[in-house]
Parts: structure tokens; sequence; C-alpha cells
């Protein structure tokens, strides 16, 4: 393998590894949050450090890649994309600390009178997390182009978390902190997805050069 | 591996092309040096011809004013047509008036300044309507010389820098007013800075003549190229706008060259 060919491998590599990172921050900020569990809230916390660094060598990466090797075609696509992504990764990786801060302010209070399922869209965010960050690895604009679909999926799931906390918190106000706290984790999963749907988008960018943004899931597939 | 396709991207193309080959195949004695080259250039656009050293496109370009005959035992089969008529079938003579050449190394006649722009006009019967004194300015003015030798005309052209002699040769060419001019890496042997000055007068010649460059400095052709065609082993392998070729390039062979991995 030649020099450059070797740092465009070593950009690849940091990026998987970052997506690595912050696809399991998301998974134990939700486990936090279902399981009350401190020990996964804090990891979360402590962790965002590591991605924040993780970005800031991304992006020193790809300034120098453009400098020194003026990179065109699937380079050219690779450093773009790499920019974009470590940018949304590192959002997702705040994303996961918010939910993480939630749940830890949440395991000191009683629990609400009835119980909100996440389950579903937690479930839903994890599937496009991984599967956006898995169509990078395999450079898989089909695969990509199926988590684009799920996106409507998550707001409806969300929405229905909404209706529920709104009539909640209208039926006994002395649950409005607590399912305001609820509401912002949801909210926050939604932001996440949107995430990973941006990676996504990226991921066709890089692999069939086509930009994708801004259209309707179903034109795009 | 041996490339077996050759293409002639009609997305590159909107208007009626200047000129155009068609199933071009020229030999050097047995040699075969290219295969089966079908190309357009619209008006008034640069061309940047890209490929490793060999493939053809310099073979190629010196046919387009058929100065591949100077040559001996040389023959071409095809068709390359400007304003639609074959060149092959017309004066040669006029086809060189019409289409002009650059060099990659500067060739001044070893005479002035003033003899170099005026020889061409002179020996075509072009000083009718203006005289010497206008064709001159007037050339040199669209090379964007006039100003740095405008004071010593009548000095030797081998007075004045590499960078200065090459644009000079540029409005030698521009002075017997061409349709199309021909430039074969006009900047291999200048420093970045006149690099930089042939470049910017290239993107503003165009208004003014249909251009073909082949170079070997592919961020020159993603600078100046509307678009850029790559040969390979004399094929030509793909032709399409530059920003295309560049960004998302449909071979893989060019995708291979352009990103450095040919070889």
């Amino acid at each position: 393998m030649r020099p450059f060919e070797e740092e465009f491998k070593l950009l690849n590599d940091t990026l998987q590894e970052m997506g690595s990172l912050v696809a399991h921050s998301i998974q134990r900020s939700v486990l936090s949050l279902v399981e009350k569990n401190e020990d996964y809230a804090h990891q979360v916390i402590r962790d965002e450090s590591r991605v924040d660094q993780m970005e800031v060598q991304v992006d020193e990466k790809v300034t120098s890649l453009i400098v020194r090797e003026q990179p065109v075609a699937r380079d050219m696509r690779l450093v773009v994309s790499a920019i974009k992504i470590s940018t949304d990764l590192e959002r997702m990786g705040d994303l996961a600390v918010h939910i993480a801060e939630r749940a830890l302010s949440l395991m000191t209070q009683p629990p609400l009178p009835e119980a909100v399922n996440f389950g579903e869209i937690a479930n839903l965010v994890e599937s496009m997390v991984l599967g956006s960050l898995d169509a990078f690895v395999k450079r898989d604009a089909q695969l990509a182009r199926g988590i684009l679909e799920t996106d409507d999926a998550v707001d409806k799931a969300r929405n229905g978390i909404q209706r529920q906390l709104t009539g909640l918190m209208q039926r006994d106000a002395t649950t409005v902190c607590r399912a305001l706290d609820y509401l912002i984790v949801a909210r926050k999963l939604e932001r996440i997805a949107d995430h990973a749907t941006n990676i996504a988008e990226d991921v066709i960018f890089l692999t069939q050069g086509v930009d994708v943004r801004h259209q309707p899931a179903v034109e795009v597939a | 591996m041996i490339p077996t396709s050759t293409e002639t991207s009609t997305q590159a193309h909107t208007a009626v092309p200047k000129m155009r080959a068609a199933n071009v195949n020229f030999f050097y004695g047995s040699f075969k040096a290219l295969h089966d080259v079908s190309l357009e250039f619209a008006a008034n656009k640069v061309t940047a011809l890209i490929g490793p050293s060999g493939c053809g496109k310099s073979t190629f370009l010196r046919n387009l004013n058929r100065i591949n005959e100077t040559l001996r035992d040389t023959r071409i089969e095809g068709e390359i047509t400007l304003d639609g008529e074959n060149i092959l079938d017309k004066d040669v003579t006029e086809i060189r008036r019409r289409i002009g050449m650059v060099f990659q190394r500067p060739n001044p006649f070893p005479k002035s300044i003033f003899e170099n722009i005026i020889y061409g006009p002179r020996i075509n019967g072009m000083l009718k309507k203006k005289t010497a004194a206008e064709v001159v300015e007037q050339s040199l003015r669209r090379a964007a010389l006039w100003d740095e030798v405008k004071d010593k005309l009548n000095e030797s052209a081998y007075a004045i820098s590499g960078g200065q002699q090459q644009r000079l040769c540029i409005a030698r060419a521009l002075a017997v007013d061409p349709e199309v001019l021909l430039l074969d890496e006009p900047c291999s042997a200048l420093d970045p800075i006149a690099t930089a000055k042939i470049e910017d007068l290239l993107v503003g010649l165009k208004n003014q003549c249909t251009i073909v460059i082949v170079t070997h400095n592919m961020q020159q052709a993603a600078r100046v190229a509307d678009t850029t065609g790559f040969f390979l082993l004399g094929r030509l392998i793909e032709h399409d706008k530059t920003d295309v070729i560049f960004k998302n390039p449909s071979k893989k062979e060019t995708e291979d060259y352009i990103t450095g991995r040919f070889g």
C-alpha cells in the first residue's frame, strides 16, 4: 500500500472507531435510563471527551490530506464525508450524554404512575445508528438507503411517547417535571436518528457520488 | 489490464461540436498508437486530455492539425472534422492556420518579438485590412503580454523569460486568428507563476476560440478545462465534464489514474 493510501485507511479506521464508541455510548445511555444503571450513565459521560478528541483528529487528518494529496474522486468523497460524519458522530455523542444526565436525574426520583415504553424508539434508533455505521464500513449504499426510510418510524414512535406523556401531565400535575425529562429523552433519541440519517446520506454520496440530502426518502430509494 | 472500451460521453456536450474525431486509428509504421478514438470538442470550451506517458494523448492532439504528417511512415484512419468538414480532405496550410498549436517548450523564431508575431499574418496575406502594428499589438494583448514587451518589440524573442516566450508563442498562434488552439503541455517547462498566467489566459481565450490542452498536471486540467478526456494505451477511456471526471468518474481506470493508484 502506498503511503497516501495508508493515510486514507487511517482516516477510515479512525471514523470506524469513533462510530463504534458513539454507538456504544448511545446503547449505554438508553440502558442507563431503562435499567436505572448509574455505571452506564457515568461511562457515557466519561467517553464523551474521547469522542471529541476523535472529531478533532479526523478534521486534522482531513485538512492534511487535502493540502498534501489534493484528493479527487473517491478520495475526495471520503474526506468530504469524513468531516460530515465525524460532526454527526460528535453530536450523537453529546446527545447520548444528555440522555445519560437525564437518566441520572430520574434515578433519584420516583417512577411515573404509568410506564413509558422506550423500547420501540430505542430499538429503532439503535438499528439506524448501527445500520448507518455498517453501511459506512461496507460502503453499502443500499443499506444506507434503508436507513433513510426508517426515520419516519422514529418520528412516529416519538409522537406516541409525546402523546402519552402529555396526557399524563394533563391528568396529574405532579408528574410534569419527570414527564418533561422523559420527553426530552425522546427528543434526544429522535435527534440521534436524524444524525444517523445524515450519515446514511453521506454514505450514499461517498459510494455513489450522489447527493440525496433534502429529498423525500421514497424518492431516494 | 488492456482497456477495451472507447467512450464518448454525450453528456459532456450540449452544443454542436467545433471539431469532431470519429473512429480515429493512427499508426507509426506498423505500431498502432491510437485505437478507434471518437471525441467531440464543443466550441468555445476548453478540453483537457490526460493520461500516463505514452497513452497517445499528444499523438491524438497532433492529428487535430495534421502535424503528424510531418513525420515519416505515419498513417491515419477515420475522420476528423472542423465545422463538419473533414480536415483530412482540406489544404493542410489552411488547416494549420485555423487550428493553431503551442508546444511544450517555448519555440519562438530567432527573430524579434515583432517579427515573431507578424510572420504568420504576413505569409497568409492577412495584412490588407490591418497594419502590422495593429496585428502585433492585438495579438500580444490577447496573450496578456503587451504591457510587458511593448517597449521592446524590436528586441530578440530570446531576450524575454521562458514564461513570456510561451505567451509569445501563444500570441504568434493567435495572430492568424485560429478557430482552435491546441496546446501540448504548454506549462511543463514553466514555473508556477508563469503557469498561473498561462492558465488565466486560457480561461479568457476560450471566448475567442476552442481550446484543447494536453497536460500531465491533473490539477491544471481541473482548474482550466470544461471537459476532460482520459487516454490509456491509445484508447479514449472516458470523456466528460471535468467536474464529473474528478468527482465521480464512471470508469475504474480513470479513477485509478487520477487518484494516483494507476500502475
